[in-house]
């Protein structure tokens, strides 16, 4: 009996820590949309809902790269709640270059270096608040970063 | 077991803010090797997850389009000096690389 209501308790306090989990909790990672070759097919996989294009979402990336190998790139927002910060280069042979994970803790201003293969809009796509809210800008590249 | 991830935090008041390098060849699977002519098959880091003292802070997927010898930049906030940041990856060959540094 005593272990009976042991393994109960034990079961209650699971249940209580798993209804606890809040909605940040990390997914795996999303390689089919890894694997997309077309940027629209990237959005449709990753983003169940309109995507609005958003002052609020800043994305720095030089205008003409010169080495398309090492493109710096940060995105930042004011937006709050922010889930996940997306990377794609359209252009790219997989679009998909990067996507954060946040948590309540993060400060919404992430930075990467990518590679673009040519020419290209880059976008974000912000996750805030279960919304999804972008920003774009076409870059110019030099010399290719595909090739080696 | 991967190169050791370069981490630089700087704790500003209760705000973290750190650069990782993380040393890897980063292989899109497109590039032909000069001498051979074969295409190098990928090797590419998948994921990157970052712990402040034990909890999740900031998770990185990639894909084959992040440069050679990642960099990135995050910051998070709840922090303080001797809080344990640790950094780590794995690549799509089960290769991986943790690092951890105190904040200071």
């Amino acid at each position: 009996m005593k272990l009976q209501r042991r393994a109960l308790i034990r079961s209650l306090f699971t249940a209580a820590a798993v209804l606890a989990v809040p909605r940040w909790l990390f997914a795996a990672r999303p390689d089919k949309a890894f694997d997309e070759k077309k940027a629209d097919a990237v959005l449709s996989d990753l983003f169940d809902g309109p995507i609005t294009e958003s002052d609020q979402v800043t994305l720095k990336i030089p205008d003409i790269a010169e080495n398309g190998a090492v493109v710096p790139v940060s995105v930042s927002t004011d937006l709050p709640d922010v889930e996940s910060i997306s990377v794609i280069v359209d252009n790219n042979p997989t679009p998909l270059a990067a996507m954060f994970e946040l948590s309540p803790d993060s400060v919404a201003d992430i930075s990467v270096r990518i590679k673009m293969g040519e020419s290209s809009v880059v976008r974000t796509v912000v996750k805030a608040g279960g919304k999804f809210y972008s920003a774009s800008k076409e870059v110019k590249v030099t010399i290719g970063g595909c090739g080696g | 077991m991967g190169s050791p991830i370069k981490i630089k935090a700087k704790l500003k008041g209760d705000v973290a803010e750190v650069k990782a390098l993380m040393p890897h060849p980063m292989e899109s699977g497109v590039r032909v090797d000069a001498d051979t002519g074969q295409p190098v098959p990928k090797h590419y880091i998948q994921e990157v997850v970052c712990k402040h003292n034990g909890k999740v802070v900031t998770t990185a997927f990639w894909g084959t389009g992040v440069s050679k010898d990642p960099y990135m930049a995050f910051s998070f906030k709840n922090a303080k000096a001797g809080d344990k940041l640790e950094i780590s990856w794995r690549d799509n060959t089960g290769d991986s690389s943790v690092t951890e540094v105190d904040l200071k």
